[in-house]
């Protein structure tokens, strides 16, 4: 029996998806059901929902023996998990955005997101010390009422930062969803996941093509 | 940081309780036994040692040391590890003696933790080194020594995975040409980031026959069979050498009789930099994180003046307990509850079954308010109390 570990929202719609699209019957109210945990017995798979941030730590501690998760989450959470394939999905970069024409307070550069560790060693590398305020939510805001100079933030679209009058200064990173593996049971339970994993892969190459 | 309360410990500071000691005590005893029985002596290092030597040797990395300044200002380390700890002592003393030298431990080592619970910052290592023996013979006696502990402590389902750092290195070496580029690719490998290093190495100006060596060698794990692809990944010098010597290996460890425990897993690094052949990690079920890991390390001896090759392995005893199924019982003991009047009469009887081998917990029973409650937990007990001439025994 694999335990998986699946984000809620953004993520979840595509990743329940490709594990269709790999030939894994799930059930249909898989998301809307209100349990936490939810048994395929015919595929022999276990699957639980959990906040986007938190996947990686389950897989971690080893609750759950696979897991999907952003790379954003994974270069955030620096969590001791095999990333083994690039789902290549959801895909999205992190940016810094700030107010258009503006420059960063020179003394003490403020920048606010939801990514302190990402966002810290990002300006770091870049020669800049900035002092980093860790927001859980509407990153966007912090710009707009005078809270920091910018923002390291998800961007998909771009229409959230648009909306908000906010535009993008620089690209981190790419990111897109991964299939996140326990280092155990990726040596006790290597045939089981050697078969998901080449199912899935199956499934992206042909996307790819 | 706010006032501390009393009951508080350090991050990653655990308490042992009574049933817990015991079954870990149990586990202790039969690894050691075992590890005694092939031969290897046991010997103690003192838990604080110098930065500048054991912290800087240690495979363990700087920002996981506890540190501290002693009176004269040197700074000092809570030991990280018995390895380095023994290399010195091997080293400025023991190498002197017959060799190759096999000792053993059972030993708390501290690494700091910085996030949050789960991870032990104090904890117990059992283990092994084997000094001064650079043959594969030496290699396959400390994995088959591991599998047998396991066996003997209970564990039923695990697995040896084995990896060798010469295979790694040529490999990479012969592709890439220099050790910068090299290690920049090891460290996905170390991160254990397949989609960083596949990503990596597309983007490397590599012929595609390269390039495909360098995507093929993720693959390389699982059964025996794996090592020809291996073998089919490089051109011959010490790759293929390394290639021959975990064969080699495989086959001793069949004559062993553990072979159905292993498995090849060449992508595994385990270090960045210390281990120089053999390299493995121990995976046991119940458990998300290794038992633990080991392999060759030839260069450790001369960074304490005297070059020697050695191998070995160290189990974590607290990783062991949580992938147990069950607790030991804690053994029950006989009570002698007794009255002030009888007093002589109790504690002899006590002495007499003491002697005989019987734990006995002698009890005034002035000082037990609730007598039922007290001797709830015990095997059998006997009441000298009152006036009577003899115990009564329940």
């Amino acid at each position: 029996m694999l335990t998986i570990a699946m984000p809620k929202g953004r993520i979840f719609e595509e990743a329940a998806d490709l594990l269709r699209k790999a030939g894994y019957q799930l059930p249909p109210d898989l998301d809307d059901s209100r349990r936490l945990i939810i048994e395929v017995p015919e595929e022999n798979l276990r699957f639980f929902l959990a906040k986007p941030m938190d996947v990686a730590t389950y897989v971690e501690y080893g609750v759950a023996d696979l897991g999907i998760a952003g790379k954003d989450v994974l270069l955030e959470e620096e969590r001791d998990v095999y990333e083994l394939i690039d789902l290549k999905i959801s895909p999205c970069y992190l940016a810094v955005a700030g107010l258009p024409n503006t420059s960063v307070d020179e003394v003490a550069p403020k920048v606010a997101t939801k990514y302190p560790n990402v966002a810290s060693s990002y300006f770091r590398e870049k020669g800049e010390q900035v002092e980093i305020i860790k927001l859980n939510g509407s990153i966007e805001l912090a710009p707009m009422i005078g809270l920091a100079d910018r923002i390291v933030d998800i961007v998909s679209t771009g229409r959230t930062l648009k909306e908000n009058g906010l535009v993008e200064y620089e690209t981190i990173v790419d990111i897109t969803s991964r299939l996140i593996v326990n280092q155990a049971s990726y040596r006790l339970k290597d045939k089981e996941i050697g078969q998901l994993v080449s199912r899935l892969s199956e499934i992206i190459a042909e996307k790819a093509v | 940081m706010s006032k501390l309360l009393m009951f508080e410990k350090p991050v990653g500071m655990r308490d042992t309780l009574p049933h817990i000691y015991e079954t870990k005590r149990k586990l202790k005893e039969a690894a050691e036994r075992e590890m005694r029985s092939w031969g290897y002596r046991f010997i103690e290092t003192p838990a604080l040692e110098y930065h500048e030597t054991i912290g800087e040797a240690s495979a363990i990395l700087d920002r996981q040391l506890f540190k501290l300044l002693d009176q004269q200002g040197n700074t000092l380390v809570l030991r990280p590890d018995m390895t380095t700890p023994i290399a010195r002592v091997a080293a400025s003393k023991l190498l002197k003696e017959r060799v190759p030298l096999r000792l053993a431990y059972s030993a708390n080592v501290y690494r700091a933790q910085q996030r949050e619970g789960g991870r032990a910052a104090e904890f117990e290592q059992i283990g092994i080194e084997m000094i001064g023996d650079q043959t594969v013979s030496a290699d396959a006696e400390i994995i088959a020594l591991l599998a047998s502990i396991l066996k003997k402590t209970g564990i039923e389902r695990f697995r040896i995975s084995l990896g060798h750092i010469r295979f790694t290195d040529e490999l990479f070496r012969q592709i890439l040409g220099t050790e910068e580029r090299a290690e920049h690719l090891r460290r996905f490998l170390y991160e254990k980031n397949y989609v960083g290093y596949r990503e990596h190495v597309k983007s490397l100006a590599l012929s595609s026959i390269d390039q495909q060596r360098l995507l093929r060698f993720l693959d390389l794990s699982g059964e025996l069979s794996c090592l020809e692809g291996a073998a089919n990944l490089i051109e011959g010098g010490a790759g293929s050498e390394a290639i021959a010597e975990l064969r080699n290996l495989y086959e001793r460890l069949q004559e062993y009789g553990v072979a159905e425990y292993i498995k090849f897993d060449l992508p595994l690094v385990s270090h960045m930099s210390y281990y120089t052949g053999l390299v493995f990690e121990v995976y046991v079920d119940g458990a998300g994180t290794p038992v633990g890991n080991g392999g060759r390390y030839d260069q450790l001896l001369e960074k304490f003046g005297r070059p020697a090759s050695a191998t070995g392995f160290g189990l974590r005893v607290d990783v062991l307990l949580s992938a147990l199924e069950q607790l030991a019982e804690e053994e029950k003991v006989h009570c002698i509850l007794f009255s002030n009047e009888r007093r002589l009469e109790a504690i002899q009887e006590a002495k007499k079954r003491r002697e005989a081998g019987e734990a006995v917990l002698l009890q005034d029973v002035a000082g037990v308010e609730d007598v039922d409650r007290f001797t709830e937990s015990c095997k059998s007990v006997s009441f000298f109390v009152g006036k009577a001439a003899s115990g009564r025994e329940f």
